[in-house]
């Protein structure tokens, strides 16, 4: 295997943008990191992005998007429909390959355009759920119900899942919640979907992230403490909502399993978790007992921009690294209904 | 009541709608307020000085922002085009009609647009032509506002000198 690092990570302060489109919002992200990176543009060997038409409700959307990257001389780029965290993964194998040394991936996307919640229900089976409309809240709802009637976690336990993660918010100058309230404030508020309120559902955001890639002696020569990805894998459970117990995330588990979590526990995890109740399940899917910090940028319930989340979950757990906090970090990201889809990326210092 | 079933179901219609508040960003809503105002206005690449009408915001060839509003003029010369045998739904327009692509005096990033006023026949790379705006009274924030673009009467520009080398 190669060694691959995190090299550089930046992010839009994420909030409902009137003014700006995607390639505006996007543009001085992907400068940023590309700068910080301290490769030339020009030398970075593959791109890859992660976004979902459908957010903007325009076909294509995508390929605008690479009007802000400056593609030119024609560059090597691919993209998935999906948060930019698998993006990350492409480019992880690419370079894997030795197709290139290093790598931009950027993820984007603005859901204050249409109802998130119902454009989110066209990622169901078309035949047999979709024409229901179950929105995303109420997918979510149903599994929170689950969760607490197997005893695993009350409602308090949501609720202090969204307390502290307002609170980390709060000084997170890219997060979009930034209202701390405590665990009694927040379970007086009345219910938006029994058994969720307002606050154990992610924020509507709007924004980018972008992060670089390099390998081995590239990432050295450029950055003084490299985020080394020692594992990264990814795993999806069946589409029928009616064949999983929703309480568990099998997948999850098993991704970390094979990322090479094992039995020495990280000391920061950034888990993607737009649903307070999600958090829960994935704490106990892999293991991580109450020594290890929790999404201390304050996770998805604190800015949720779809299509970047997961990889912001990379970025802030590689800046953990970097910045000396953390020497072995663990990064999550969730794609489809009720935590589907699951990666989970392990990093750590040299 | 008894109703005989398909043995086969080939199809089923599940309706979707969705609505969307679309945010055109700093750079089209240049575009469209000038289009409202009867002027074409584009953006410039601070590197490489390029004029894009209309302008998404971005130089893509540099990735950098362009920059101010940059009217041009509402003649230019077609570079390209085809004639469209098939009707636009909802346009005043009938075929046979010219699709063309335009550059515009004064922009270095062609448009696509309507050709008519003309025969199909006349049409040729190199022509120049204008805009045939709608009435005043009609404009709105859009690029429709421009009805078509019809043959000037000024002399052909050779094609050479349209070839570009490589992108701006």
């Amino acid at each position: 295997m190669r060694e691959v690092a995190v090299v550089s990570f930046a992010q839009s302060a994420a909030r409902q943008e009137r003014a700006r489109n995607e390639v505006e919002i996007l543009m001085p992200v992907v400068t940023q990191a590309v700068e910080e990176s301290g490769i030339p543009r020009h030398e970075i060997g593959f791109t890859c992005s992660g976004s979902c038409d459908y957010l903007a409700g325009q076909a294509f959307s995508f390929v605008s998007a690479i009007d802000a990257l400056g593609a030119w001389p024609p560059i090597a780029e691919s993209h998935v429909e999906m948060d930019a965290a698998w993006a990350l993964y492409e480019a992880w194998a690419k370079i894997q390959c030795g197709m290139a040394d290093s790598a931009l991936v950027f993820g984007f996307g603005k859901s204050s355009p249409g109802e998130i919640r119902d454009v989110l229900t066209l990622q169901l089976d078309p035949y047999y759920l979709a024409p229901l409309w179950p929105d995303t809240v109420s997918l979510a709802a149903i599994q929170a119900r689950v969760l607490l009637e197997s005893g695993k976690a009350s409602e308090r336990d949501l609720a202090e899942v969204a307390a502290r993660s307002r609170r980390d918010a709060a000084a997170n100058p890219s997060a979009h919640q930034r209202d701390p309230a405590g665990v009694d404030e927040l379970l007086a508020r009345d219910y938006l979907v029994s058994p969720l309120r307002v606050h154990d559902c992610a924020p509507i955001s709007d924004g980018a992230a972008a992060v670089v890639l390099a390998a081995g002696d590239l990432a050295r020569k450029v950055c003084d403490r490299p985020a080394w990805i020692r594992g990264i894998d990814h795993r999806i459970e069946p589409h029928a909502l009616g064949l999983r117990d929703l309480a568990t995330s099998p997948s999850t588990r098993l991704a970390a399993e094979k990322a090479g979590l094992g039995s020495v526990p990280p000391e920061v995890a950034e888990l993607h978790a737009p649903f307070t109740s999600q958090e829960l399940i994935l704490r106990e899917a892999l293991s991580l007992d109450a020594g290890v910090r929790v999404n201390p940028s304050g996770g998805a319930l604190g800015a949720n921009v779809v299509m970047a989340a997961g990889l912001v979950r990379i970025g802030e757990a590689a800046r953990s690294i970097r910045d000396g906090e953390a020497s072995r970090a663990l990064a999550h990201a969730t794609s489809g209904p009720c935590l589907q889809q699951n990666l989970v990326c392990l990093l750590e210092a040299e | 009541m008894t109703e005989k079933l398909p043995d086969k179901i080939e199809t089923i219609i599940t309706p979707v709608s969705l609505e969307y508040e679309y945010t055109p960003g700093r750079a089209s809503t240049i575009f469209l307020r000038g289009m409202k105002q009867g002027r074409i206005l584009g953006q410039r690449c601070p590197v490489s000085g390029a004029v894009y009408v209309p302008p998404r915001g971005s130089s893509p060839t540099h990735g950098v922002p362009t920059e101010g509003e940059i009217e041009v003029s509402d003649h230019g010369t077609l570079l390209s085009f085809t004639v469209v045998h098939l009707p636009i739904p909802g346009s005043e327009v009938s075929p046979p009609f010219v699709a063309a692509i335009i550059l515009l005096d004064g922009a270095d990033q062609t448009c696509l647009h309507v050709v008519s006023g003309c025969e199909p026949a006349e049409v040729r790379m190199g022509i120049r032509v204008r805009a045939v705006w709608k009435d005043r009274a009609d404009w709105d924030y859009s690029f429709e506002n421009i009805r078509y673009f019809e043959p000037s009467g000024e002399p052909d520009v050779p094609i050479e000198s349209l070839r570009r080398e490589s992108s701006a």
